[in-house]
Formats: C-alpha cells, structure tokens, sequence
C-alpha cells in the first residue's frame, strides 16, 4: 500500500511517501496510525494521541475507523486550510 | 458547460476568467467572482500552499458538480494557486455565472466554504521569527455547515 503525508506530518516523518505491506492486524485507519506512532521518533510525534489528523483512502476523506486494504493509498494530514 | 478546474502556480487574470465565461452568449445574467489574496498580517513575508494532487482536483470537482445540481449555473470556473506566493498576491478565484444574480452568489459562496473545509490544501506562514503552518478555523467548518 502506499502512505502519504502532508504539510506538518510530512516535516514530522521526515518523508513525503512510502510504500510498505499492509501490517498483520492493521485493518482501519486507526489501526495503521498506531502501527505508525510505535515506530517511534517523528512518527510518534505526528501520531501522538489527541493530535487533530485527518485521513484520507483513495483520496476520499475518511474517519478513523474506515477499513484498509492492500493496495490502497492512504494519506495523514492536518486538516485542511485552502482558499 | 464544463467547469474549469485549475491547480496551478501562475497568477490568473480575473476580468479574462470572468469574460470566459460570457463570450459568445446571451443567457449569461450574472457572474459573481470570488478572489482570495494574501494578507501580510502580523508581518508575514509570504505563504506556501501545498496540496494533495488528485485528491484536491477530485474533491473540488465533486463540490463543483454538487453546485451545478443545487443552481442553475450557466458555468463555472475554480481557480487554486500553490507554491510560495507574497503578501498581495491572488490565491484563489472562484466564478458562477447564471441568468440571476442568486443563484451565483449562492454557489459561488457555497464552493469558497468548501474549499476551505474540505479540499486539501494547506497554507505556510513565513515570518521574520520562522514559519508556522495555518490551524483550521472553527468559523470556516460552521459557515461550511451552513449549507
């Protein structure tokens, strides 16, 4: 699957994009975020509980409990300031 | 008529963005446009926008389409730069065009609070002191909510 980050996500994790195998035990969005933070240093850091971040699944907004799979591309952010 | 989406990094030229969407017809009795320009408070010295490339095209377009089907727009235009821009600059454009003035100023309102809610854009804020990304507003989710 491919993983996405953005804005001050992005500077925390130290990267923009990665690919990796969907983790055993990992099937909502939630899920993989806490798979995220035990990695620990920046990702602990933009994954820390209580943080306001966003996902999205296939470039469509999502909560935190949506399902994942393999191949899908889900992208971390804070929440959005366009306009 | 096919809305025009642009993400880009170029200026536009809003009298030309509005023309477009007029020339060569006679149904056209209202266009409102829309610019968003960036302010220099507290002594920012620019702003960088980043976003999310196919997501932000898709959502803007979603929104856009929900527009159409809501009012009788005779066109559309949504019009989003990115990269570093300075204090003045243009940011954002967003043109309705109707037979009446209620229907675009509705639907032009309606896609600048989506815009701000849900397309994924996110705003840099460089100042002689260092940078600073922009937190989401309450008051922009609650005038989004309005619709």
């Amino acid at each position: 699957m491919t993983l996405l980050y953005f804005a001050w996500v992005r500077q925390k994790v130290g990267q923009s994009e990665e690919r990796i195998d969907l983790p055993p035990d990992v099937g909502t969005v939630a899920e993989l975020a806490a798979w995220l933070a035990a990695r620990g240093g920046g990702f602990a850091d933009a994954f820390a509980g209580g943080r306001t971040l966003r996902a999205a699944v296939n470039q469509n907004h999502v909560g935190w409990d949506a399902a994942i799979g393999a191949n899908d591309e889900v992208a971390f952010f804070p929440p959005v300031t366009g306009g | 008529m096919a809305a025009r989406i642009s993400i880009q990094h170029e200026d536009f030229d809003v009298a030309a963005e509005s023309a477009a969407l007029t020339d060569g017809r006679t149904d056209v009795g209202a266009v409102v446009t829309f610019s968003g320009l960036v302010r220099a408070d507290d002594g920012l010295t620019s702003l960088t926008l980043e976003h999310y490339p196919g997501m932000t095209e898709r959502e803007i377009a979603r929104h856009v389409a929900e527009a159409e089907s809501r009012w009788p727009l005779l066109g559309v235009t949504v019009i989003h730069r990115i990269g570093k821009l300075l204090p003045g600059a243009r940011i954002v454009l967003v043109a309705a065009a109707s037979a009446h003035r209620a229907a675009a100023f509705e639907a032009a309102n309606f896609l600048m609070d989506y815009l701000k809610t849900r397309a994924p854009f996110w705003k840099l804020e460089e100042r002689a002191d260092g940078s600073e990304w922009v937190e989401a507003r309450r008051e922009d989710d609650d005038a989004a909510k309005r619709w």
